[in-house]
């Protein structure tokens, strides 16, 4: 398995890597668009703002690369955080175009009572028996943390409802690309199952 | 959802040390083996604060951040010595989640509008120290000065809300180590200007203080002592409430 994760200087790499390796998946850090057309799957993280991904990506030459990824090449992708958020066509952060994978907005939390961001470990309920959630059946608790979450245009991409005072959207999918905003990296043994079957369902 | 508890870990030259009231540090062990510990354990999160960075004004020591993180599968968070923009990236590049500033922030707030705004307000914590003074009033304190600073902590709470972090760790001085409790008030007073991630962090001794802390409104409850020391005597012993428990806190 030749796993990329996309190295546009958003985000946190290191732990990626290291829950991977726990898998046995010797993934690499790349922002290389050879090297990422030429994976088996593509991670890409991200953490901070939405138009400085964006913009990260337009400067290293990625959003054509990623486009062929998706439509071409059929690579399966995840996308986590606001890694995930990207794959949608715009959000409330910003003022960029998303890499539109997903038809899909990003809007941000209104709950005057809630603390925001949503910060903690939280439970994910499954739409559906998809590859992501399938091998996960009692307990489904991930590590969020984000203050914008997603708002699908179709029901079909949704995977998952979590709740913070309201239910909301927490992974989605359509085709071969996936976009969970909670952080499997960061989430024992819980994240490691769902990337396991990410990887090899 | 349940509320976070955190586990806080006090570095002086790469190894564990805790201290009592910001003082008398006791040796705890070895920061690497206390990770896969709390890893184990499914911790929530962990937080490490380098008590000595600032003071000697030393370099975040990255490959050792490194380490953590390779044994770290929860959120970890890191604070000492973060001076500038590039250190807070190769740290954050070293695997670790979140930044915590302290000593900077009470200088003033460029680092943290900087942070904030390269890497969004998730990932950008403001730590402070709370001691009362003669007369009982609450007040910040710094550890590099080793005094009160003249800034009222309301002031500091309306700053730290302008400024948009996405998360306050509200730590007493007097309470630290003590294990006799939180200071509730200290979380209740915050609470009226911050609408953040709260976490309350000095003097929880059993669970019951846990949930007291969260009752009060706070977002988490952080401790050293609680999960490093076993009985009166102090004897190092690494523990952490298991998941029933912690979804009692949060209840």
């Amino acid at each position: 398995m030749n796993v990329t994760i996309v190295d546009y200087k958003v985000g946190n790499i290191g732990s990626l890597i290291s829950m991977l390796s726990r898998l046995n998946i010797k993934a690499k850090a790349s922002s290389d668009s050879d090297y990422i057309l030429d994976s088996s799957a593509i991670i890409l993280p991200g953490v901070g703002a939405y138009d400085r991904a964006m913009n990260s990506l337009k400067k290293l030459n990625l959003i054509k690369v990623l486009n062929e990824c998706v439509y071409d090449k059929n690579i399966p992708i995840l996308g986590i955080c606001l890694g995930a958020q990207i794959l949608g066509k715009s959000s409330e952060e910003g003022d960029e175009k998303g890499l539109g994978f997903i038809d899909m907005d990003v809007i941000k939390f209104q709950n005057k009572k809630l603390s925001i961001p949503h910060m903690g470990w939280n439970y994910v309920k499954p739409t559906r028996k998809s590859k992501i959630f399938k091998n996960l059946d009692s307990e489904r608790r991930f590590y969020f943390v984000h203050s914008y979450y997603f708002k699908p245009k179709d029901k079909n991409n949704i995977e998952s409802f979590s709740n913070y005072g309201d239910d909301f959207v927490s992974a989605v999918s359509k085709n071969n690309v996936y976009g969970v905003q909670f952080h499997p990296e960061k989430s024992h043994r819980f994240g490691l199952q769902l990337l396991k079957d990410f990887f090899y369902e | 959802m349940n509320k976070r508890i955190i586990p806080v870990l006090l570095l002086k030259d790469n190894v564990l040390y805790k201290t009592e009231k910001f003082k008398k540090p006791k040796y705890i062990g070895d920061p690497i083996n206390a990770v896969k510990i709390f890893s184990e354990k499914e911790s929530d999160e962990i937080t490490f604060l380098d008590i000595d960075a600032s003071k000697k004004n030393k370099e975040p020591n990255y490959n050792f951040i490194k380490d953590i993180s390779s044994e770290a599968f929860m959120p970890f968070s890191y604070g000492g010595g973060i001076k500038n923009l590039f250190q807070a990236e190769k740290i954050l590049n070293s695997g670790c989640e979140k930044l915590i500033i302290n000593n900077s922030f009470l200088k003033n707030s460029d680092l943290a509008r900087t942070l904030i705004k390269e890497f969004g307000s998730s990932t950008v914590v403001c730590c402070v120290d709370i001691k009362k003074n003669f007369f009982g009033t609450y007040k910040i304190f710094s550890h590099v000065k080793k005094r009160i600073i003249s800034e009222s902590f309301d002031e500091f709470l309306v700053r730290c809300a302008d400024i948009g972090f996405g998360e306050v760790i509200i730590q007493s001085v007097d309470n630290d180590g003590m294990r006799n409790g939180y200071d509730l008030n200290l979380v209740e007073r915050a609470r009226k200007h911050l609408s953040c991630q709260l976490v309350s962090l000095g003097g929880a001794g059993q669970i019951s203080d846990l949930k007291k802390i969260i009752k009060v409104g706070a977002d988490a409850a952080a401790a050293g002592s609680f999960f490093s020391f076993h009985g009166k005597y102090k004897a190092v012993l690494i523990s952490y409430p298991t998941y029933n428990e912690i979804k009692q806190i949060s209840s």
